[in-house]
């Protein structure tokens, strides 16, 4: 049985038994027309679960309305995945080309316009491809078949480094995409791709355009110099030390088909280490070390990739909505591809990277301690941008592609066993009710034990860090430049139709172009009552000015900081600061929730050396 | 009737924890036997398509799976005859693209709206709205009973998760949705989207441009 909110439990448990007892039924003999005469079919109330036998009309087929639930499955049984780190190859044929390799069969159609200044260090690839992954203990669930970044979800986690002063390109590497994926997609997937890594400072016809999608047989180059922003303009040299990014993730990002490709497995993570946040706990900013991702003795800096799926109970595959467009929920939750496993740590402190891949499930995470206490820990980042200084929290709210790390310190706590819980109630793709459960109500992701050996740990504990310091990280940048325009989004669904400012994506139409090297304030707006969309812009993070005319906040559920996902809540408006700087090209901004962004909640648009003035895109 | 009584069956169904002792039974069968060998054509059609005997404008009666889907690339939208919003720019929109879609509509491409209103939109009436839009053959104008046409609205999709706006139909003409069955490809779009738009998507789940079964239907568009 999945551990998921109390009330979501009891339904799922409903749901379970109204599938059984139709299975009785039919084999028991029963017809329609006895159920009819019993009124099982017309009666909801305590006999018959909410979307089980009856909550429908029956039809001229004889069928009645099935709500899909997954099978059961015993929650805590396997040990967590470390993402495998990626390895880069020593050469890639045929060796990598400013201008597309249209011949070769590139499906790139832009040519790379920072390969020159920072030609690649390193050379990877990735082949999208079919994969059998086990996601519960094979008595429970079958082999699934998924597609994958080499055939695994996630996909190899990179472990990169920006350059260095003198060297700013030193970073750079340059991956390249094949789609080996199949014709015959199981069900649902569409195997034509495009990848775009969320929310890396990258020439964009690297950055995974939605509309850049290739096909079966192609393959795309993608250029990261790994540089930070300001590099070509206000900070020759390295770029602007403000700017570095930590956590970031890749993923597919084919224009109307994002949903069911991320959600079949094309999603990994991506991380970024600098000369401060080095990923070694004896320099810099003595965060928890990196390691090689895999020793538990060594290894304390871990990613965990959250997804909610749905399996099919008759097959017990990986199943989805094909015909959903209001946002998809599963009832059992992943951490590194497996349903709720266990993590073994040892007592001291962890940096984790929180990702929710999605599809549409916003999460607030505790840490539950025995006798349902709820541990308190260190939010250090928003979207893998550092805050100032760690600030302590009791929980942290993440919505679709939207990233947090933090610090849980289980010093002291040897024997003792702890859950990351996801308190936040959700019931359909529209959003979070907005009600938080309580300790223990919620649903337990997660299972940690402190049992693996004492080890040193040479980490900042950062209750250490003196109160009246103001800034422990980098630091933000300013909002003070004068923005050269401010423009407005509205997110609206008019029709069952997802729109922002009252208009439908077309990759025929891109709407608005910023002006490389300039500021822009921009309104994002939400009038409804019902619905909430995190809302990505890629390239560039932005800074909260206000939230309904309230400035952000530092503490509780951190709002304050560098970000590239808003979480646009009911009946919101919020005004962000952006800088557009160094490259161009098209971008999207959209909605995060995949399957709002599959049905249009998209603005496409462009950065180039012109821009315009149109203030409502 | 089976040795199963009607009594206790409603006792049964009555309190929910009976129903546990099945489940514990359903956990200690070996995954193999616990889990049938569906296919995911075969459990598309089984969770979306249901057989519904349907009425089309031109007074067929069609069965929606065996008849309409299967094997076929389909387009579905949602409208009512008597509409006054944006059905009638969706269906000019849908006209362009039967068009764009030349004579494959018909052969192995096929267009269907279905009723929102069953109890008013009689044959008449959906010929009458054909008519007028001079709509082509291989799109259908479709009714059906009242609880048919509901059972299509949810399986395909056309709703809204708040029930009071679910009640207002006008929430569901706007999504346009299309699939490729044998091919098991799906998708959406906006039917206020602009025809080429909505063509151009829909070309993304047709049969690869070399296939059989594009040189036996005479290739793309």
């Amino acid at each position: 049985m999945a551990y998921i909110s109390k009330r979501n439990r009891r339904q799922e448990k409903e749901r379970q038994i109204a599938a059984h007892n139709r299975r009785e039924l039919i084999a028991a003999g029963f017809k329609r027309r006895d159920l009819l005469k019993l009124g099982l079919l017309t009666s909801a109330g305590m006999l018959i679960p909410k979307k089980g036998l009856s909550a429908h009309p029956i039809n001229s087929a004889g069928m009645v309305f099935d709500d899909p639930v997954s099978p059961p499955t015993t929650p805590f049984q396997e040990n967590m995945p470390r993402l495998t780190v990626a390895q880069p190859v020593a050469a890639l044929n045929p060796a990598p080309t400013i201008a597309p390799n249209t011949a070769a069969g590139e499906g790139r159609t832009v040519a790379h316009q920072a390969f020159a200044q920072f030609p690649p260090q390193r050379f990877y690839e990735l082949i999208q491809q079919q994969g059998t992954v086990s996601v519960a203990l094979p008595n429970e669930l079958p082999p699934q078949t998924i597609w994958g970044f080499n055939g695994i979800t996630p996909g190899p986690l990179f472990v990169e480094h920006y350059g260095v002063l003198g060297s700013p390109g030193n970073g750079s590497i340059l991956v390249r995409q094949r789609n080996n994926l199949p014709s015959n997609n199981g069900g649902f997937g569409l195997p034509s791709v495009t990848t775009h890594l969320h929310n890396g400072h990258t020439p964009l016809e690297s950055d995974g355009f939605p509309c850049f999608f290739f096909a079966q047989g192609q393959f795309y180059d993608h250029h990261y110099p790994n540089v930070l922003a300001g590099v070509n303009s206000t900070h020759p040299g390295i770029g602007d030390i403000k700017e570095a990014m930590s956590t970031l993730w890749y993923h597919d990002h084919r224009i109307d088909h994002t949903a069911e490709n991320t959600y079949k497995g094309l999603a990994g993570a991506y991380v970024l280490f600098n000369e401060f946040d080095t990923g070694n706990e004896n320099t810099g900013f003595r965060l928890p070390s990196f390691g090689d991702g895999q020793n538990p003795l060594t290894s304390f800096d871990i990613y965990m990739v959250f997804n909610d799926k749905l399996f099919d109970e008759q097959t017990g595959l990986l199943a989805f909505d094909l015909f959903n467009t209001d946002g998809i929920l599963g009832d059992k939750f992943l951490v590194n591809g497996k349903i709720n496993p266990v993590l073994h740590v040892s007592p001291r402190r962890y940096r984790f990277r929180w990702l929710n891949t999605g599809p549409s499930r916003f999460y607030q995470m505790f840490v539950l301690g025995p006798n349902n206490t709820t541990k308190s820990f260190w939010q250090i980042s928003t979207d893998g941008n550092l805050l100032e200084k760690p600030v302590q929290v009791t929980s942290a709210r993440f919505a679709v592609a939207e990233r947090v790390d933090v610090i849980v310190d289980f010093t002291g706590q040897v024997g003792k066993t702890f859950y990351l819980e996801n308190r936040l109630e959700q019931d359909d793709g529209r959003g979070p009710t907005g009600n938080v459960f309580g300790a223990g109500q919620g649903t337990k992701i997660l299972k940690i034990v402190v049992d693996g050996p004492a080890v040193a740990d040479n980490s900042i504990d950062p209750a250490t860090i003196p109160a009246n310091q103001a800034v422990y990280f980098y630091g933000f940048p300013n909002t003070t430049d004068a923005p050269r325009i401010t423009r407005t989004f509205r997110f609206e669904r008019g029709n069952g139709q997802w729109q922002v400012n009252g208009k439908l994506a077309n990759c025929n139409d891109i709407r608005f172009a910023i002006k490389r090297n300039t500021v822009e304030k921009w309104i994002f707006q939400n009038n409804s009552g019902g619905w909430q969309h995190p809302i990505h812009m890629h390239f560039e993070e932005f800074q909260t000015l206000t939230i309904n005319g309230n400035p952000p906040s530092s503490t509780g559920l951190i709002t304050r900081g560098r970000k590239d996902v808003f979480r646009l809540e009911h009946n919101m408006e919020a005004q962000v600061y952006f800088r557009f700087r160094d490259f161009i090209g098209k971008f999207p901004l959209h909605c995060h929730n995949v399957v709002h962004e599959d049905h249009a909640m998209m603005v496409l648009g462009q950065i180039n050396d012109v821009g315009d003035n149109i203030t409502q895109p | 009737m089976t040795d199963l009584k009607r009594r206790s069956l409603v006792a049964a169904l009555g309190a929910a924890p009976l129903a546990v002792p099945l489940l514990t039974h359903a956990q200690t069968i070996e995954v193999n036997s616990k889990f049938k060998q569906v296919s995911s054509r075969e459990r598309i059609r089984q969770r979306y398509f249901p057989n519904l005997v349907l009425t089309s404008h031109e007074g067929r009666k069609l069965k929606f799976y065996d008849d309409m889907v299967k094997d076929k690339l389909v387009i579905f939208n949602m409208f009512y005859a008597k509409c006054e919003g944006i059905c009638s720019p969706i269906t000019r929109n849908l006209v362009r693209v039967q068009k764009m879609l030349g004579d494959r509509v018909g052969k192995d491409i096929f267009m269907y709206s279905f009723t929102l209103k069953p109890k008013e939109d009689n044959v008449m009436a959906l010929q009458h709205y054909a008519e007028m839009h001079k709509v082509k053959p291989g799109w259908l104008f479709l009714t059906g009973s009242p609880a048919d046409m509901e059972t299509l609205r949810q399986k395909l999709g056309f709703t809204d998760p708040d029930p009071a706006l679910d009640k207002d139909i006008s929430n569901h003409i706007g999504v346009i949705k299309y699939g490729n069955e044998p091919l098991e490809r799906y998708g959406g779009c906006p039917g206020m989207s602009t025809p080429e738009w909505i063509a151009e998507t829909i070309s993304w789940v047709d049969w690869p441009k070399n296939s059989a079964h594009m040189k036996a239907n005479g290739g793309a568009k």
